[in-house]
């Protein structure tokens, strides 16, 4: 694919990928448009395009990572680009004032694209501010992490045909995922119905003001579901006791086939990884090659990460909004 | 410079203030006169003052009709000195206090070192000295380094001029330290000042806790954590009959559970400073480390709750609460910046604003910024009246103007009220008779 291949009706108009609050419902369906067509090249042996040619790409990365680095990397390397990695371990920032240095020093390198990610929220828009070129938030802190969810969508609209009133749960730590405020917003901007299923002390404050239906009780959340979306138990940003044990959790809050029986009887899973097995999953709903959607929502994640790539490096006007979330 | 450096001997000539709009909250007084000043006290004031005409010796400031009032009592501020002086000093703070109205000043403990000792009281005192601009006074720690544990010497520091004792910018977390130091206290009856947020519902929260918190993502603070803590220091305060005071009261809860206290005949006072009733939560907006307070902005309905409780009086004091901070502290991910905005240079155009806002009366909104603040410190400051320090602020109650940050004299510039429009600008700082601040002097 060429330039002129591009799906000619979408153009996205803003400078980063900062969020998925504030997208538009056809910015959405153009990126996950986009990236469909990148599923397919991803297929074949020769899975190299020149469109990035003599772009720069950094992934810099304040938090460790795999699989969203290494999903970065490729995407960047299968359209042309040069892409470089960079990893502050999180004991050398000693404040943000290393974060605005970092971002003057690597801005002055003029690279064309950033990917950043932080265990503060905010960080990556503070960062935005700083540099000239497009920035996308590799997720921070609890905030958001949108190529997760523009992932999970193409996942879920590849298996079901469409997002629009599809019963989706998320379940677990939802407090300290990124993960599920940005599904939660994606979703509901494109009109899907979105149940969050927590322990209350996992539940953030008035979540049922980002249009959610909440349940703390697992076996009645699920019901009817369409899709169920797991999350990781973040224990590392946890301070203080949130869940009694890992075990108590898992007794209520872990998917296991008991629990997802009340689900619909096709419903499919999910998981962001990395997954703790047999504390929010059991480990064979997790391997359920009928069920688990899993290996798939990684695969998508280097088609999603793609279509930002090229929208964001595409030649647009001047005077673009600067605001990116 | 010079007509100041003229001012300060002894010998200077009495000072003649005439044809001003003369308001004293402390008398209720809202009417147009002059007032003398004579080695650096009010000698006299009235409408009929110079009804005979000025004696020739007197030197003269027309005020036009313009608002002269007593200068403002700020009972709370921070300076940075000593320790953090790249932020505040005494001497740049108080020439931002005098450009602000303030005349006398009261700054928190919490410096490097602590204030915790008779030394670190001298210290404060013998650096304003130097200051020469407003007049600035200091707290004692309660404890030993602010950290809640052992109680300081109450009654030394005392005696050697801390005009309250309090943790500044920490709550005294534990129940049984508060209540002896509300006990001991009772002996020298000595004022101790809370910060009111139960600790370890504030701790690693950025902001106040519901939607925005939750769609940031960022760790919230309950708003109840404020009256939590306040509830539970009423109920020392009715078992020692100490003085308590609360410092920059924010939620509806805490100011109804201090009214409540006030009617049962307690010894209970509190504060507020104006971004409680100026701001609410959405201030912080995309991450805006100028809108992180501790304790931080509250929602809208606690705004307006705060706003009516000033005006009727329920908060008895407005405080600037300054808290200057350089870039490096706020130009952070919103987590990791330092809470606090400076605001002295803003304290009377927003508690003006009230009133513009038809919100309450002048001169009721002036008691909180004068008499009543300087009553709480039994301070002879803070009133028009024969024999008080001639400590006096010369402002245009209406004159439209923007905040602008780039011409504050003080040393950091993190204010989230740059650019807002306000009504009444100070024209002119008086402390002891000299002229501290004149709006129309080079600045610095």
């Amino acid at each position: 694919m060429t330039a002129a291949d591009r799906p000619a009706s979408f153009v996205y108009r803003r400078r980063h990928l900062l969020g998925i609050e504030g997208l538009t419902e056809g910015e959405i369906v153009g990126l996950l448009d986009l990236a469909e067509s990148y599923v397919e090249q991803n297929r074949q042996t020769d899975k190299k395009r020149s469109l990035l040619r003599g772009r720069t790409l950094i992934n810099l990365f304040f938090e460790n990572s795999t699989r969203t680095r290494t999903s970065f990397e490729l995407a960047g390397k299968r359209l042309g680009g040069d892409v470089i990695n960079m990893s502050v371990a999180a004991s050398s920032i000693k404040k943000g004032e290393t974060l605005i240095d970092t971002a003057m020093t690597l801005n002055a390198m003029h690279p064309d694209v950033l990917v950043v990610r932080h265990p503060d929220s905010g960080a990556v828009n503070l960062l935005a501010q700083k540099v000239d070129c497009a920035v996308i938030n590799g997720g921070d802190g609890s905030h958001e992490h949108p190529t997760q969810a523009l992932l999970d969508a193409l996942t879920i609209r590849r298996r079901r045909g469409r997002l629009e009133g599809l019963l989706v749960a998320v379940c677990g730590d939802i407090l300290h995922s990124r993960v599920a405020r940005s599904n939660i917003h994606l979703l509901g901007i494109m009109g899907a119905r979105v149940r969050a299923i927590a322990p209350p002390t996992l539940l953030p404050a008035a979540l049922d003001r980002l249009g959610v239906e909440v349940f703390t009780d697992m076996r009645r959340g699920l019901e009817g579901c369409d899709i169920v979306m797991m999350l990781r138990l973040q224990t590392e940003r946890m301070q203080g006791s949130f869940v009694p044990s890992i075990r108590e959790y898992f007794h209520f809050y872990g998917l296991d086939y008991d629990k997802l029986q009340v689900a619909k009887p096709d419903a499919l899973i999910m998981h962001p990884g990395p997954m703790n097995r047999g504390i929010e999953i059991d480990s064979e709903v997790a391997d359920d090659i009928d069920r688990s959607l899993i290996r798939e929502q990684v695969e998508m994640g280097v088609a999603v990460r793609m279509a930002c790539l090229d929208v964001l490096t595409r030649t647009l006007p001047p005077n673009l909004p600067v605001n990116g979330s | 410079m010079a007509a100041e450096r003229r001012g300060k001997g002894p010998a200077a000539r009495p000072l003649a203030l005439t044809g001003a709009r003369l308001l004293d909250p402390a008398s209720g007084r809202d009417a147009p006169g002059g007032l003398l000043v004579v080695d650096g006290r009010i000698a006299d004031l009235g409408p009929g003052l110079y009804g005979d005409g000025l004696a020739p010796e007197l030197e003269r400031i027309d005020c036009a009709g313009l608002c002269l009032a007593p200068g403002l009592v700020d009972i709370r501020t921070q300076l940075r000195e000593p320790g953090e002086e790249h932020k505040e000093t005494i001497a740049t703070g108080s020439e931002a206090a005098a450009a602000g109205g303030i005349t006398t000043m009261v700054c928190l403990p919490n410096t490097d070192p602590v204030i915790d000792s008779v030394a670190g009281v001298e210290f404060i005192a013998r650096r304003a000295r130097d200051a020469r601009r407003a007049k600035v006074y200091c707290y004692g720690a309660l404890t030993k380094g602010v950290e809640g544990k052992a109680l300081v010497g109450i009654g030394l520091l005392a005696e050697s001029g801390a005009l309250a004792l309090t943790d500044g910018l920490q709550a005294v977390a534990n129940a049984r330290t508060m209540l002896r130091a509300l006990s001991y206290a009772t002996a020298f009856d000595l004022l101790l000042i809370q910060h009111p947020e139960e600790p370890s519902l504030a701790a690693s929260g950025a902001m106040i806790g519901g939607e925005l918190a939750t769609r940031l993502g960022l760790p919230g603070i309950p708003a109840a954590a404020e009256v939590i803590l306040i509830e539970r220091d009423l109920h020392l305060v009715a078992m020692t009959g100490a003085r308590y005071h609360v410092a920059h009261v924010s939620t509806a809860a805490a100011i109804a559970a201090i009214a409540r206290a006030k009617a049962r005949g307690l010894h209970v006072t509190c504060d507020t400073a104006p971004p409680y009733f100026a701001l609410n939560e959405n201030e912080v907006g995309d991450y805006r480390t100028f809108a992180k307070l501790s304790p931080p902005l509250r929602s809208e309905a606690d705004r307006r709750a705060v706003a009516a409780a000033v005006a009727d009086g329920t908060i008895d004091c407005v405080a600037s609460d300054h808290a200057p901070h350089d870039q490096e502290s706020k130009r952070v991910p919103f987590i990791q910046a330092a809470p606090g905005v400076i605001r002295l240079e803003t304290l009377l155009a927003l508690v003006l604003e009230l009133h513009h806002k038809g919100e309450g009366s002048l001169l009721a909104l002036l008691r909180r910024v004068t008499a009543a603040p300087a009553d709480l410190l039994r301070l002879p400051q803070g009133r028009l009246a024969r024999g008080a320090p001639a400590d006096l602020v010369l402002f245009d109650l209406d004159r439209p103007n923007r905040i602008a940050v780039e011409r504050f004299r003080s040393k950091s510039k993190n204010s989230p009220f740059d650019g807002r429009p306000v009504q009444g600008r100070v024209l002119r700082t008086i402390v002891d008779g000299r002229t501290v601040f004149a709006a129309d002097a080079p600045a610095r």
